[in-house]
C-alpha cells in the first residue's frame, strides 16, 4: 500500500476537553501521542460551554461530593451507573483544582477562592436547599478551560494533526484496533496513523437535529466509527433538549442565567415553572424545564405572533450582575435575538443540546461491550471519553455543569489508563490490509461521479426528520413514522453524488463523510427511542407517561447490524457508599 | 441580494477570481448564513466555520475591506455590493481558507501558558477579584486572527513580529497574579521585532470581534519593560 504512515504510542481523535486532558497525561508520561482534530483545537465545541463545571468545593456554602452524587443519580432518573457517578463526583474536586493550577481564569470570591453559582438540579443534604456547585469563569467557562488545556499541551509539546479528518478505525488480523485512517483536509491525502492505543474523544452529534445549540462540527464521527467497527452505542434515546435556546435559532443561553436569578415567563407574564416544579422552580432539571416550555406553547400560552416560544426574564438582576456574570449572554442576545436582557426578556425555546448516550465504556474510559451471558469485555486498545462516550454518568438526563466535569475527569482517567496499557503492550500491531481497504473504500465511494441527490438535500431532509420525530415528546406513531422515513433516507444515501472531486480543502467531501456519520448515529437514536416504552429523563412518551423500573431500569445497546437492540443492567452499586434506590423524581 | 465571493481552487484554477451569487435574505441573517447559502448553490465553495455564535473563531473573513467573524456580522450592516475575500496577508489555500500557520506559531512563541514555580497548594491558588478583573479583556480572545491579519506590521514581518493576538496573550499571562515567569517573558520579548514592531496603528482594536484591545495590552507590556528596566 502506498499510504503514508505515522506511528505513535497513543492516538487521540478529537481535541476538545476530553482529548486534550487525556493528551496532557500522556505527554506528561513521555509517551508519543498524536492528537487528530478536524478543526484547530481551540475551535472544538468545548469552547462553547458557558455556565461552568460542577465540583463540591463548598466555597459558597456547605457541600459534599456525596450530595453531588445524589443529585447526579436523581438527575439521571436513576439510569446512571452509581460507581461511575461516585467516582466522577469525588474526582471533581481535585480536577477543578488541577485546572485552576493550569491557569483557568475562574471568577473569584472576595476571599480569593473560585466563584460557584447555583445550577439546575443541585441540592444540599440529599434533596434539601439549593446548592451552588458550578465553578464558573463568567459565562465563558468552556472557552477558558479549552484554551487553558490547549496552552498546557503546547507546553507539553503534544503532537497535533490539525485539520485532519478521521475516516475509520483500522484493525490487525485478529481484529484488534490499532489506529485510524485519517484525511488531511488541506491536501486531500489519506494518512494512516498506527497506534498502540486509540482514544475516541470526538464529542456529540447535536447536528442530527435541525435546531441545535451544537456547532457545525458536532456530527458524531467517533460514535459512527465505533458503530461501523461493530461496537454498540448505549442509551442513544436519551438526548437532552436544553430549555433555553434562542427561539428559532438554537444558540444556547446558559442555565447560569437562571442560576443567577433569571426566570421563565409565558405570554401572561406568569412564572410558569412554579406550577411544574414548586420547589426548584426554574432550577429544576433540564428535562423537566424543557417539557414545561413545550407544554406551555402547546397549550396556547406561548409568546410572540405565533405563540411558539416563552421568555427568559433577566432585567430584574440589574446591569451590574448581568455584565459581570453573564457578559457573553448579553452579547449573544443582542446579536441573535436583537434584545438586551438588561432591558427586556429573551425569547427562548428548547434546543437540541447534549447526548447522554454514546460509546459504552467502563469508568476507566475503556470501551466495553457485552460478551454473551451477561458478561462484559473490554475492547482491547480502544478508549472513549467525553460526550461521545457513555460511562454512564448522566443516565437519562444530564445535570448542567456535569458535562465539562465528565470530559475532564474521564479524559484524564483514560489518559492515565492508556499509559498503563501501553506499558503492558509495548509493541505495535500490524494493520490488516483488508481493514485498511475498507476504510479507504469509505473515501473512494465519494469519487463516484454522475447524477444523484446532493449532500445538502439529504442532510436537510434528515435533520428535519430527526427534529420532527425524535424531539421532546415522542409517541409510537410519531417515532414509527420517523423510523420509516429514516430508512428511506438511508436507502437514498448511496445515490448521493458529489460534484466537486477536487483534493485541496474540499469541504464538500468532508460534509459528505459527516452526513454518513450523522445518519448512522441518527438511526441509533430513532431505533433506541422506539424500543423504550416508558418515560424516563429526557425520553418522554405521552403514550407511556410513567417510568417503569420493573422493565426498563436498564441500559439500551444499539447495534448497527440489522438495527438490533440489546440491553444491560444499570450498575446501582457505588464504590464505597450506599446505593441510592430509585425514587419518584420531583423538583 | 448579490454577494461577490473570492474563488480560488489550486486544483483547477490558475488564478483567483471574484464570483457573484444571488442569495435570498431573511431577518436576522448573518454573513455566515449568506456564505452557507452560496455553499448550497455551489458545493465547490470552501470556507471554515463551526459554532455559528462567535466563540470558536473559525470563520474570520474580509468583507468590504474589513476583517470580521462571519457568524456575528449581520448582512444588514454591510453595504452592497458585498465583497467577501480571505484574510489579507495570508497565503490562500482555497477560496476563503487561508494558511494560518505563522499566526499560530507566533501564538505558541509567547509561551501562552501559566508558569508556576512555587509548590502547588492542595486547593486553588488564591486570587482576589481585583486581580482576576485584570484578565478581563484578555482571556476572551478566540484566536480568530482578525487582528493580526489586519496589522500592517504583521503583514511585513509575520515571521518576526508576534502580532497583536499573540501579544495580547503574552500580556494575559504577565497580568495574571498567579504567573511566576515575568522576567523570562519580558526577556523573550526583547529585540526590535517581536514586540516593538507594533507602531500603534490600532487596526487590531478596530476589527476585534470580541471588543478586545491588543494595542493597550502591548502598551502595558512596554510599560512593564520600562518599570523592570529590561
Amino acid at each position: 500500500m502506498g499510504i503514508p504512515t505515522r506511528h505513535f504510542d497513543a492516538l487521540i481523535i478529537g481535541a476538545g476537553g476530553a482529548g486534550l486532558n487525556a493528551a496532557l497525561q500522556l505527554a506528561g508520561a513521555d509517551l508519543r501521542v498524536a492528537v487528530v482534530s478536524k478543526v484547530f483545537p481551540t475551535r472544538s465545541h468545548t469552547v462553547a460551554a458557558q455556565g461552568g463545571v460542577n465540583a463540591a468545593l463548598a466555597n459558597m456554602m456547605p457541600d459534599s461530593w456525596h450530595w453531588h452524587m445524589f443529585d447526579t443519580v436523581k438527575g439521571s432518573d436513576y439510569l446512571g451507573d452509581q460507581d461511575a457517578i461516585e467516582f466522577m463526583c469525588r474526582e471533581a474536586i481535585p480536577t477543578v483544582y488541577e485546572l485552576e493550577h493550569a491557569g483557568v481564569p475562574f471568577s473569584r470570591l472576595d476571599n480569593g477562592k473560585i466563584y460557584q453559582r447555583p445550577f439546575g438540579g443541585q441540592s444540599q443534604n440529599f434533596g434539601g436547599d439549593q446548592a451552588a456547585r458550578t465553578c464558573a469563569a463568567a459565562d465563558r467557562t468552556g472557552h477558558a478551560i479549552l484554551h487553558t488545556l490547549y496552552q498546557q499541551n503546547i507546553r507539553a509539546r503534544t503532537h497535533f494533526f490539525d485539520e485532519f479528518f478521521a475516516i475509520d478505525l483500522v484493525r490487525d488480523a485478529e481484529g484488534v484496533i490499532c489506529g485510524a485512517l485519517v484525511l488531511e483536509i488541506e491536501t486531500g491525502e489519506p494518512l494512516l496513523i498506527e497506534s498502540k492505543a486509540t482514544l475516541l474523544a470526538t464529542g456529540g452529534w447535536g447536528q442530527v437535529f435541525r435546531t441545535t445549540s451544537n456547532a457545525h462540527i458536532n456530527t458524531g464521527d467517533g460514535a459512527a466509527m465505533a458503530l461501523r467497527a461493530g461496537i454498540p452505542l448505549m442509551d442513544m434515546e436519551f438526548f437532552q433538549f436544553h430549555p433555553t435556546g434562542i427561539a428559532g435559532k438554537g444558540m444556547l443561553i446558559t442555565e447560569g442565567t437562571r442560576g443567577e436569578g433569571g426566570y421563565l415567563i409565558n405570554k401572561d407574564g406568569e412564572r410558569f415553572m412554579e406550577r411544574y416544579a414548586p420547589r426548584a422552580k426554574d432550577l429544576a432539571s433540564r428535562d423537566v424545564v424543557s417539557r414545561a416550555i413545550v407544554t406551555e406553547v402547546k397549550e396556547g400560552r406561548g409568546c410572540g405572533e405565533n405563540g411558539d416560544y416563552v421568555m427568559l426574564k433577566l432585567d430584574h438582576l440589574g446591569e451590574a450582575v448581568i455584565s459581570k456574570r453573564l457578559p457573553g449572554i448579553r452579547e449573544s442576545s443582542q446579536i441573535f435575538a436583537g434584545c438586551d436582557p438588561v432591558i427586556e426578556p429573551i425569547p427562548v425555546f428548547p434546543t437540541a443540546h447534549y447526548a447522554m448516550g454514546g460509546i459504552p465504556t467502563d469508568r476507566f474510559g475503556r470501551v466495553a461491550m457485552p460478551a454473551g451471558h451477561g458478561s462484559e469485555e473490554v475492547v482491547v486498545g480502544l478508549y472513549a471519553a467525553g460526550e461521545c462516550a457513555c460511562a454512564s454518568v448522566h443516565g437519562a438526563n444530564r445535570l448542567g455543569g456535569n458535562s465539562l466535569l465528565d470530559i475532564l475527569v474521564f479524559g484524564r482517567l483514560a489518559g492515565k489508563d492508556i499509559i498503563e496499557y501501553v506499558r503492558e503492550n509495548p509493541y505495535q500491531r500490524a494493520v490488516d490490509s483488508a481493514s485498511l481497504d475498507q476504510a479507504m473504500g469509505r473515501l473512494g465511494r465519494w469519487e463516484q461521479k454522475g447524477d444523484g441527490p446532493t449532500v445538502q438535500q439529504l442532510r436537510a431532509d434528515f435533520r428535519k426528520c430527526m427534529e420532527d420525530h425524535a424531539g421532546v415528546f415522542r409517541t409510537e406513531e410519531i417515532m414509527t413514522e420517523g423510523y420509516n422515513k429514516l430508512c428511506e433516507l438511508r436507502d437514498r444515501l448511496p445515490e448521493v453524488r458529489l460534484t466537486d472531486h477536487s483534493k485541496v480543502f474540499n469541504t464538500a467531501r468532508i460534509e459528505a463523510l459527516e452526513l454518513e456519520n450523522m445518519m448512522d448515529v441518527g438511526m441509533s437514536i430513532a431505533v433506541s427511542a422506539l424500543h423504550r416504552k416508558e418515560s424516563r429523563g429526557a425520553h418522554s412518551r405521552p403514550d407511556y407517561p410513567e417510568r417503569d423500573d420493573q422493565t426498563w431500569l436498564k441500559h439500551s445497546l444499539y447495534y448497527q447490524d440489522g438495527d438490533r437492540m440489546d440491553y444491560k443492567p444499570v450498575r446501582t452499586k457505588p464504590l464505597t457508599v450506599e446505593s441510592f434506590p430509585p425514587k419518584e423524581r420531583v423538583y | 441580494m448579490k454577494i461577490s465571493v473570492y474563488r480560488y481552487n489550486p486544483d483547477t484554477d490558475t488564478k483567483p477570481r471574484m464570483q457573484d451569487y444571488e442569495v435570498k435574505t431573511f431577518q436576522g441573517m448573518m454573513l455566515r448564513d449568506a456564505l452557507l447559502e452560496v455553499k448550497k448553490q455551489d458545493e465547490s465553495f470552501s470556507f471554515r466555520h463551526s459554532c455559528g455564535e462567535g466563540v470558536c473563531g473559525s470563520d474570520g473573513v474580509n468583507v468590504n475591506g474589513r476583517n470580521v467573524l462571519a457568524c456575528i456580522t449581520p448582512i444588514t450592516e454591510l453595504k452592497e455590493p458585498i465583497q467577501v475575500r480571505p484574510f489579507p496577508g495570508r497565503p490562500v489555500i482555497r477560496d476563503l481558507v487561508v494558511d494560518m500557520t505563522q499566526f499560530y506559531e507566533q501564538y505558541r512563541a509567547v509561551q501562552p501558558y501559566l508558569v508556576r514555580k512555587d509548590p502547588l497548594p492542595e486547593q486553588e491558588i488564591l486570587q482576589s477579584p481585583e486581580d482576576r478583573d485584570k484578565l478581563d479583556g484578555l482571556y476572551e480572545c478566540i484566536l480568530c486572527g482578525c487582528c493580526s491579519t489586519a496589522c500592517p506590521s504583521f503583514w511585513w514581518n509575520p515571521e518576526k513580529f508576534h502580532g497583536p493576538a499573540a501579544l495580547l496573550q503574552s500580556w494575559r499571562f504577565l497580568a495574571d497574579s498567579r504567573d511566576q515567569a515575568t522576567e523570562e517573558r519580558l526577556d523573550a520579548l526583547d529585540g526590535p521585532y517581536k514586540l516593538f514592531r507594533c507602531h500603534s496603528i490600532m487596526n487590531c482594536v478596530e476589527v476585534c470581534p470580541k471588543g478586545l484591545n491588543p494595542t493597550r495590552a502591548i502598551g502595558k507590556i512596554k510599560d512593564l519593560m520600562l518599570d523592570k528596566g529590561v
